[in-house]
């Protein structure tokens, strides 16, 4: 008979996002840049080839190759009980954990067209949306409104307060994740208002940038999130 | 005494309250833009007749395309003819007819900062504040090693101007999201809270570099810049794409203009001095209990963005 499955770390669920090895005794779970479920150019005109493929492989895997440092030298730490290392090691993994985790969410955030993206939502996600902001077009034009407005480098998010059971529109500065605006806040749709995220095709007009990435949202996935967390 | 009433809105939630600001007026302490080029008014007259000022985009010091191939003519053509420019378009809307408007630029800044619980004004203000300030710190032909005085301080402060240019280029890399990188003159200062050094020694006048996120600068300290980088995506992006060590390294080597550097710091070194002799304290209205501002020194976090 053949075996059929092994004891491995490795989840089916969690195989996209995450490898794991073993470093030591404790064998910390370190991450990799998943590949993305479209093709670079997939998303234009809304975004261009030229930025999902620099934003893709050089920004996210910065992020993703500097959170796995920080998590081995953090891992080091701890096992010695060196608190300031452990301290000092802190912004290094809000910056570059933050980073792989918003990241990991904008990707699903986008879909090509012909699959789906900018398809308004259906189901109790759209109700919703028509509840707290009046029509999809009030969110679309709150959260561009917000987006346009972080200064510097930051997240404009939709969220499900999932102890208030209600929609928030809200913005983060440089890589926090929205949970660090609430415990109870969960990301739907994310938009990445960093320069670098618009820069090639947009320029310094970020407003026309927030104008046509509506094109390109997935809201299927924001759906799914939203049914998930309310049931 | 001058007092502004303003409202202040935060920028990370929609709900303000109205902040009565008590200013001491210019005189509290010297400026570092020269007292009689207050500011460049450029007087514009409406339609209606009514007489309107605003600060002028100043250009850089050299042609647009003079920084090729380090600094392309396409990133100038943006940087400078639309993010600053746009900077200093929006001041001027935001504060015309306002307690304000009449005051120099560096002034707005001060004003506008409200130990760190910014007014509306402050950011528009400080980007355009820094961005001059950028376009003045580099040259074509520029690069190469500090001399004299400034090079001495360098020596003295760092051990050496390779160990500074280290430091220098570590922390630029290190600026996580927007902010800017500077080298400036302290003087009689302390690390902590900005307070007054109450037993000033040579040795506390010192060169230090400073860290700093989105539209702040180390006026806000009292500290004299001396030289800026633009670490904002916007400023290498075109050039570099996400390569920001490659941009300052391109930047420290070929841009830089030491001259410009030199000037300030002897006008940073007379300027303390001269506070010095007059023997003015300017933080009897200091509040113990004041926000740290947030600044990072001589940090060498590794962190995104850095290949």
């Amino acid at each position: 008979m053949a075996i059929r499955c092994v004891a491995s770390r490795k989840t089916l669920a969690g195989l996209k996002e995450t490898s794991s090895r073993l470093i030591g005794f404790r064998g910390i779970q370190t991450f990799t840049l998943p590949d993305l479920p479209y093709d670079y150019g997939a998303l234009e005109p809304a975004i261009s080839g030229e930025i999902m493929q620099i934003h893709h492989q050089k920004h996210h895997q910065t992020y993703v190759t500097n959170y796995n440092n920080a998590l081995e030298q953090l891992d080091q730490a701890v096992s010695k009980g060196d608190a300031s290392a452990v301290v000092k090691l802190q912004s290094a993994i809000k910056f570059n954990g933050g980073g792989h985790v918003n990241h990991l969410i904008f990707w699903k955030n986008l879909a090509p067209v012909k699959e789906g993206g900018g398809e308004p939502p259906k189901g109790s996600l759209g109700s919703a949306i028509d509840t707290h902001f009046g029509s999809l077009e009030g969110l679309v034009k709150k959260m561009s409104a917000e987006g346009a407005a972080v200064q510097g480098s930051g997240w404009v998010w939709l969220g499900l307060d999932k102890e208030l059971k209600k929609l928030v529109v809200d913005t983060t500065a440089n890589q926090d994740p929205l949970v660090t605006k609430g415990g109870s806040l969960v990301p739907l749709v994310g938009i990445d208002v960093w320069e670098h995220a618009y820069y090639l095709q947009y320029k310094n007009v970020r407003p026309e940038y927030l104008k046509n990435v509506w094109k390109v949202i997935n809201w299927k996935y924001a759906s799914e999130i939203y049914e998930k967390e309310c049931n | 005494m001058m007092t502004v009433a303003v409202t202040a809105i935060s920028s990370s939630s929609l709900s303000y309250s109205p902040l009565l600001l008590h200013s001491q007026g210019p005189n509290r302490r010297l400026l570092q833009c020269e007292r009689n080029e207050k500011r460049r008014l450029a007087t514009k007259v409406a339609g209606s007749g009514v007489i309107t000022a605003g600060f002028e985009l100043k250009p850089p010091p050299y042609p647009l395309d003079a920084l090729e191939p380090h600094m392309s003519r396409e990133t100038l053509d943006y940087h400078w003819g639309k993010h600053h420019r746009t900077y200093v378009e929006n001041l001027n809307k935001q504060i015309v007819g306002t307690d304000l408007d009449t005051l120099s630029l560096e002034e707005v800044v001060l004003l506008s900062y409200n130990r760190g619980n910014m007014l509306p004004a402050f950011n528009n203000a400080a980007q355009a504040w820094n961005h001059e300030f950028f376009w003045e710190s580099i040259q074509p032909g520029g690069g190469g090693k500090p001399t004299g005085e400034l090079l001495r301080l360098i020596e003295r402060d760092f051990g050496s101007f390779e160990e500074f240019l280290e430091r220098f280029k570590s922390a630029a890399a290190s600026n996580f999201g927007s902010g800017w990188t500077w080298l400036a003159y302290k003087a009689n200062r302390l690390e902590v809270a900005n307070a007054v050094n109450p037993l000033p020694t040579e040795e506390d006048k010192k060169l230090v570099i400073v860290k700093t996120p989105n539209a702040v600068n180390p006026l806000v300290w009292d500290y004299s810049p001396l030289l800026t980088i633009d670490t904002w995506e916007h400023a290498y992006y075109l050039d570099f794409e996400n390569r920001r060590a490659e941009y300052i390294n391109t930047f420290m080597e070929k841009l830089v203009s030491w001259e410009t550097v030199n000037t300030r710091l002897e006008a940073a070194m007379v300027r303390a001095t001269q506070r010095e002799q007059e023997g003015t304290d300017t933080e009897e209205e200091a509040n113990p209990d004041d926000e740290e501002p947030e600044v990072y020194l001589d940090s060498d976090i590794d962190v995104s963005e850095v290949d």
